[in-house]
């Protein structure tokens, strides 16, 4: 059992030291160390992690391991690997900030170069878990309308429409509505058929 | 006292920073720069670290204000390196702390729901949104800053961004190993 807390650990700690570019960027390494490699989520129930992960404030890719942790191994689990998402930029930072200067960072030939070739390989990593987590989703015919949308419109900048959390609210109420929509006609096609259990159920 | 004033702002960053670091940032600089805790010039030092850095820009930034703040504001605090990781440690575990509740507890309630219709209405049509926002993400960083300006730069960009993709796609590498070739050849053909 601790030996999984350590592992969970270890994962995290390493994709917390080698994510650039923020959250999104890590659904490529999480997915494989967490999803393919570790097997310790299924790919749809991923998609319902990052789902709340991205519903909720903070930042993405600590929510998202917390929400892994948490799945995998409680509350224990949650701690192990927020603990090492954080911890690697943590010491990082610090270690420059105590014994560098901005500029020896930010003006040094060679990191430049190795971000300018870092940054592209960054954008790959996004893409992938798009098609990914689009099979994960069973996206078919009929809905790949709404990611296409959903991802037209965020990327506008436009005023309002741009806002994700818009999408998070319609998606989430579009769910429900529909699969109620879906659950009472199915009770009623069983009601036709003279299901007296059924109908007790509706009566309460 | 500089430290509490830094926990309370960074408990409304974590709080109400919706949709990831660089949507995080307008907010870091109202709270931080505004009152003067860091300069302009360093707020714009520690977003280019952060890109220079692995790890979120949330983590880093606030690691990185935490030292910096307390020797700013007040000059007691500049002798001793001490005072900084202190705000360091303090503005990190800050911004996490109201999110790490928030996953914490929600993903909790849906455990407990998971089989009512709501919840698996709501993730039913969560799904799709998802791999639209992660769309999204891939099309917003397609810029500028990541492709660089000229031709010759966004040529070479392009061809890293369709390796790098075929390698983690179909030849199933680990990113890691991706992220570390890439570098590599940044190094040498730039």
């Amino acid at each position: 059992m601790k030996h999984q807390l350590w592992r969970l650990f270890a994962a995290f700690f390493k994709i917390g030291a080698f994510t650039f570019g923020g959250g999104w960027a890590m659904i490529s390494i999480i997915e494989k160390e967490v999803v393919t490699k570790n097997h310790w989520v299924e790919k749809d129930e991923f998609l319902d992690l990052l789902a709340v992960a991205q519903s909720l404030p903070g930042i993405l890719a600590v929510n998202i391991s917390v929400a892994v942790g948490d799945k995998i191994r409680g509350f224990k689990g949650s701690i192990a690997a927020s603990a090492g998402t954080i911890l690697p930029s943590f010491l990082i930072i610090l270690a420059i900030a105590i014994f560098l200067t901005p500029e020896a960072i930010n003006t040094n030939p060679v990191l430049t170069s190795i971000f300018k070739g870092l940054r592209p390989a960054v954008v790959a990593l996004i893409i992938a878990p798009v098609i990914t987590s689009a099979r994960a989703a069973k996206i078919s015919w009929k809905t790949i309308w709404i990611p296409v949308a959903v991802a037209l419109l965020v990327w506008s900048r436009l005023p309002v429409v741009s806002n994700p959390i818009l999408y998070i609210v319609l998606g989430g109420l579009g769910g429900y509505l529909y699969l109620r929509r879906h659950h009472k006609m199915l009770r009623a096609a069983d009601k036709h058929d003279n299901d007296p259990q059924l109908e007790k159920e509706d009566e309460q | 006292m500089i430290y509490l004033r830094l926990i309370w702002s960074y408990l409304k960053i974590g709080l109400f920073g919706f949709g990831g670091g660089y949507a995080m940032l307008a907010l870091i600089e109202r709270e931080i720069v505004g009152p003067g805790w860091i300069s302009k010039k360093m707020f714009t030092d520690i977003v280019a670290i952060s890109q220079m850095t692995p790890g979120p820009i949330g983590i880093n930034s606030a690691t990185y204000i935490g030292y910096v703040a307390p020797a700013h504001t007040t000059a007691a605090f500049a002798d001793n390196p001490l005072w900084g990781i202190l705000g360091s440690l303090i503005c990190t575990l800050t911004v996490v702390l109201p999110s790490y509740f928030l996953v914490l507890y929600t993903s909790h309630f849906i455990r407990r729901h998971r089989d009512s219709v709501a919840i698996q209405g709501i993730f039913m049509g969560l799904r799709p949104v998802v791999v639209g926002l992660i769309a999204s993400a891939a099309l917003l960083l397609m810029n500028d800053q990541n492709f660089g300006t000229v031709d010759a730069d966004i040529i070479k960009s392009i061809c890293i961004c369709a390796a790098a993709f075929c390698l983690v796609f179909w030849t199933k590498l680990h990113p890691i190993i991706v992220i570390l070739i890439a570098g590599v050849a940044g190094f040498l053909i730039f």
